[in-house]
């Protein structure tokens, strides 16, 4: 440890300044970096997705106008990423705390490690699996929906018999972000002072009680940061929504049928093979809409979390 | 001091890691090899090209493409051909921007967007448009205990359309007197994704039933019923649901084991064939108003022919009369001269299960291929 | 407080300090009554396996909540119902995760083999074998180019919204714009890189390089926020406690504060390369699709092996899905690698906790 003097030698104001200088121009340069990097994607996908608004009727596959075409779309991008994050965020905070907090490390170190290893099964593997093995497996409980739930709005017979539904849909991609919001909250988890725990559990806190009071308060910002991370991906998954979803409906909020509503990147991935450059400009112009939807989803969330710091710290 | 000189010497260690790894990179363990003995298992005849070809286009022919761009690469182990199945429609554009030297198109190249003008310019001459492809489109479909259903188009029309409902419906009963059809509602699959073979299928529809009343399109036009990603999820839903009957290339219905319908042509009811696909290539028109070197036809798809099956999809290469470099022009040439011969027509019926070119369709092809040339 | 349960405690005048426990058995007792109760279901009604593991499941969570609440305390019995929910959900979640691991091995353990790894996918003649190295190589070499790109960046972009930025405009307005990035489809990304080179270097251009610049894309804002995350968790004392001692800013963030964090950072970096090492789109667009080894990014196609699994899927032959699963398996086994790679790394680097 010794090569690294915390107490330098009395030489340097002039060496620090530098290279904290340097430091921070390299940091700040980063941070350029990307805004650029943003900028760079926002300019090209307006210029290529501006003309996108106004094609002419035809373009927009029987629905008049943009709106008309994007509304359906955009429907099917919100429900089945909500359905993915009301399924995986109790999931993957449950995971998230017995790996850190309940399992002993035997357990908890094996199972990091493979939740981690599935972040990595590229989507079409998710999709192949959602279609061949998954799908099937939920007919039989879709059809137990409607027999017996049939009267909600969301399990409306005919009950879809390949099971391509947008439930479906909505699981797959919730196994799909499970991985990461699993990793970035028990990293967070984690992180929570062991001072603050053992201070809990000796005032008498049961274990539940030392987590809400002592772990998430101090790990709020991190478990908003990993659900907004796998709601983004959620949003934009591409291949295994176009893959698992029988997604050629419209807006309908039955859960369990043929017709659904397909979200936004996956109609990408399925319509650019055949585009023209007519088809091609729509196709971008809703991903220009994709990216406004996470911009409003990521916005309301940090609005959220800072309404609540500030509670928190009075 | 132990840990940070440990760390410090950790970085030539990483270094050195990557080099090796960089180093033993070279190559795979079967290219020299297969350079090696295919130079003594194909004494050529084609002039030993080299070099790399590039082409993208429909996904239909990837399989085929499979084959010719190993039986090409056989011929000529120097040349590595490359075919990026983005679509037709990426194909296209990619051609017409110059980004590849050759396409494959599910549907010829047209002037209602101006791609045709667009290409031609790109060419500075009128492109060359051959068939290259041939391949059955299967109607299948899953129904416990019927194994062959016999229709004519007016039912499948009403089928996709969702018009007729359930498997016992009079009008599939009628046509089938010996198949015990149960009440199950019937399921179509159809493809999301935009494809030729939808645009085929729904040319066929609107040109051999009267009860079909939309326009062929890449884009399934019927609301209803369950869309499937690409052909093999198209025929994994049909597999995996109950009462599905859905359409897909031939091959891969074939390959998944599933059952298939007879599709009434003229008085007799045929079955998806390679043969029985070939012989409505030969009596097809061609589309009108095209140039000399542009092979396009219009599939006839109300045919009587005995033993014709009019279900077909038809996929074309494209490419230009001359290019910049004699090594383009050579490259293209041999690949296309390759495609359009005997032998790489067979090649992709064995493994791709497409139906070859018939003489003379072959012959003419070759001709127009043969006649590249560089500027 | 039911004291008359706890005999001990009984003849104590004072207010005691402890109170009924269930005895460590209990869970175990209700687990055994619960499943044999419900374990009647499929024998009475029918009902199939998964019913019979579902009422079992809820009926222990209710019996040991109960049985607590009349027992022990109220906040004791919460403890023990959230105790049941948590490895609960624990349970329901590794169902479909182990069965997608489980379909990936069974399928495609039978297809790797020394062949599948050092063949490339060139051939001359159908029925030579074919393997992934090719893809193996495309994949490494566009990973590691989009993580030289993206981890420098993200890592800086997140020191200086933590430690310079502190909530002024352009590190609010970075933050913003981390957060939309996340939601960029990878698709899009890809028509980005797609067009950004073919406009510099003409219409045909493709190359690794393209891929990994889309990658980055897709990349960057996860291990910025993961980074940031990180970084804001180290506690304030130790920055201050550097400083005291006269570091400056730099070395204090090197030396004490990504030291700190360094575990955490690099689950987001590991995280974040898994993220992109299974991504198919942008790449088929830009990197393009080979046969042939290509080890160099910056000139001709390159194959990675998500795309190679997407090529096979979509030829859809029984042999073209085995090489598909096959190659998935490789795919998951790298992470792996990269996971344990990045964790002894990690615990290398990272100071002695109290952990």
């Amino acid at each position: 440890m010794s090569s690294t003097p915390l107490t330098a030698p009395p030489q340097e104001s002039a060496p620090t300044q530098t290279g904290d200088r340097v430091f921070s121009g390299i940091s700040r340069a980063a941070g350029l970096v990307i805004l650029a990097a943003l900028a760079g994607v926002f300019i090209f996908l307006s210029i290529e997705g501006i003309p996108g608004l106004f094609q002419d009727e035809g373009a927009y596959k029987g629905n008049g106008n943009f709106l008309g075409y994007v509304d359906t779309l955009l429907f099917g991008t919100v429900l089945s990423a909500t359905i993915a994050v009301l399924v995986a965020v109790p999931l993957a905070f449950g995971i998230a705390l017995v790996v850190s907090h309940y399992a002993p490390t035997w357990i908890a170190g094996p199972v990091a490690s493979i939740i981690d290893l599935l972040a990595a099964v590229p989507s079409v593997v998710f999709g192949l699996w959602g279609i061949n093995v998954f799908a099937p497996k939920m007919v039989p409980i879709y059809v137990w929906l409607e027999e017996n739930l049939g009267f909600l709005p969301f399990f409306k017979a005919p009950v879809n018999p390949v099971g391509t539904t947008i439930l479906t849909a909505g699981l797959v991609l919730a196994i799909m972000i499970l991985p990461i919001i699993t990793a970035i909250s028990r990293e967070v988890f984690n992180q929570t002072p062991v001072l603050h725990e053992e201070a809990a559990l000796a005032l008498g806190a049961t274990r539940w009680e030392m987590i809400r009071l002592a772990v998430f308060p101090y790990a709020r910002s991190g478990m908003v940061s990993a659900v907004m991370l796998g709601l983004g991906r959620a949003l934009g998954e591409t291949m295994a929504v176009a893959m698992v979803l029988s997604g050629a409906g419209g807006i309908s909020f039955n859960l369990i049928g043929t017709s659904n509503p397909t979200s936004i990147a996956a109609n990408i991935a399925s319509q650019y093979k055949e585009n023209t450059p007519a088809t091609l400009h729509i196709l971008i112009a809703t991903g220009l809409v994709l990216f406004i939807v996470t911009f409003l989803v990521n916005f309301a969330a940090r609005w959220i979390v800072a309404r609540n710091e500030r509670k928190l710290t009075r | 001091m132990n840990r940070s000189s440990n760390r410090l010497a950790l970085v030539p260690g990483a270094a050195a890691l990557a080099l090796s790894i960089s180093l033993t990179a070279c190559g795979a363990g079967n290219e020299t090899d297969a350079n090696a003995d295919s130079g003594s298992d194909t004494t050529t005849e084609t002039g030993t090209l080299s070099g790399e070809l590039n082409g993208a286009g429909a996904s239909s022919q990837e399989k085929a493409m499979e084959a010719w761009s190993v039986g090409f690469q056989g011929l000529n182990p120097d040349v590595t051909l490359n075919y990026n199945p983005l679509g037709s429609g990426d194909g296209r554009t990619q051609f017409i921007e110059g980004g590849t030297l050759f396409a494959g198109t599910d549907s010829y190249f047209s002037d209602d967007e101006g791609e045709l003008t667009a290409a031609n310019e790109r060419c500075g001459t009128d492109i060359i448009e051959v068939p290259a492809y041939v391949s059955p489109i299967a109607v299948m479909f899953n129904l416990d205990g019927v194994d062959s259903l016999d229709l004519d188009a007016d039912t499948i029309a009403q089928i996709f359309d969702q018009k007729i409902t359930t498997w016992n419906d009079p009008a599939i009963a009628d046509q089938n007197p010996d198949a015990d059809l149960p009440d199950t509602p019937i399921t179509t699959v159809h493809r999301q994704d935009d494809s030729g073979t939808t645009k085929n299928f729904t040319d066929y529809l609107g040109k051999a039933s009267k009860s079909w009343s939309y326009e062929a399109e890449d884009a399934f036009p019927v609301k209803g019923g369950v869309a499937a990603e690409g052909t093999s999820g198209v025929v994994a839903a049909v597999t995996n649901g109950k009462g599905t009957i859905g359409y897909a290339d031939d091959s891969q219905v074939k390959d998944a084991g599933l059952s298939v319908v007879n599709v009434k042509v003229g008085d007799e009811y045929v079955a998806p064939s390679a043969e029985a696909a070939a012989k409505v290539v030969a009596v097809s028109p061609a589309a009108e108003g095209r140039s000399d070197t542009d092979m396009a036809v219009d599939v006839d798809r109300t045919t009587t022919e005995a033993g014709a099956y009019p279900v077909i999809l038809l996929s074309y290469l494209v490419a230009c009369q001359t290019y910049d470099t004699a090594e383009d022009a050579d490259l293209v040439k041999g690949f296309l001269e390759y495609v359009v011969s005997d032998e790489g027509q067979a090649a992709a019926a064995e493994n791709a299960g497409s139906a070859p070119l018939d003489a003379d369709t072959a012959s003419r092809a070759q001709e127009i291929v043969g006649a590249i040339a560089a500027k | 407080m039911s004291l008359d349960t706890a005999p001990d405690l009984a003849p104590a005048p004072t207010i005691p300090l402890t109170h009924a426990r269930l005895p460590r058995w209990a869970p175990a007792l209700v687990a055994v009554v619960t499943i044999a109760a419900a374990g009647l279901l499929p024998l009475l009604l029918g009902w199939g396996f998964v019913a019979w593991v579902l009422v079992s499941v809820v009926l222990f969570i209710a019996g040991l909540t109960i049985w607590s609440a009349v027992v022990e305390t109220r906040r004791s019995a919460i403890d023990r119902m959230v105790t049941s929910l948590v490895w609960t959900a624990f349970g329901i979640a590794l169902v479909p995760l182990v069965s997608l691991l489980w379909t990936v091995i069974s399928k495609g353990a039978p297809h790797v083999n020394g062949t599948f790894l050092t063949f490339s996918a060139f051939r001359t003649s159908l029925d030579q074998p074919i393997g992934i190295y090719h893809a193996i190589i495309g994949t490494l070499v566009i990973t590691i180019c989009a993580a030289v790109i993206s981890v420098p960046t993200g890592i800086f972009a997140a020191i200086y919204l933590v430690e310079y930025g502190k909530g002024n405009k352009l590190a609010r307005g970075i933050t913003f714009l981390v957060d939309v990035m996340t939601g960029i489809p990878s698709i899009v990304a890809g028509l980005f890189a797609f067009s950004m080179f073919t406009a510099f270097f003409g219409a045909g251009y493709r190359a690794g390089i393209g891929g990994a610049v889309a990658l980055s894309l897709l990349m960057i804002p996860i291990v910025v926020r993961s980074t940031e995350e990180m970084l804001r968790l180290v506690p304030n004392d130790l920055r201050e406690a550097a400083y005291a001692l006269g570091t400056p800013k730099w070395r204090t963030i090197t030396k004490v504060v990504l030291r700190t964090s360094l575990g955490g950072i690099i689950t987001g970096v590991t995280l974040a390369t898994a993220r992109i090492i299974g991504e198919t789109a942008p790449l088929l667009l830009i990197a393009g699709l080979t046969t042939r080894t290509n080890t160099n990014p910056f000139d001709g196609f390159m194959t990675t092996v998500p795309v190679f699994i997407y090529s096979q899927f979509a030829k859809g032959t029984k042999a073209d899905f085995d090489l598909a699963w096959g190659a998935a398996l490789v795919l998951v086994v790298i992470v792996l690698l990269l996971n344990i790679a990045a964790r002894v790394i990690g615990k290398i680097f990272a100071p002695k906790t109290g952990r």
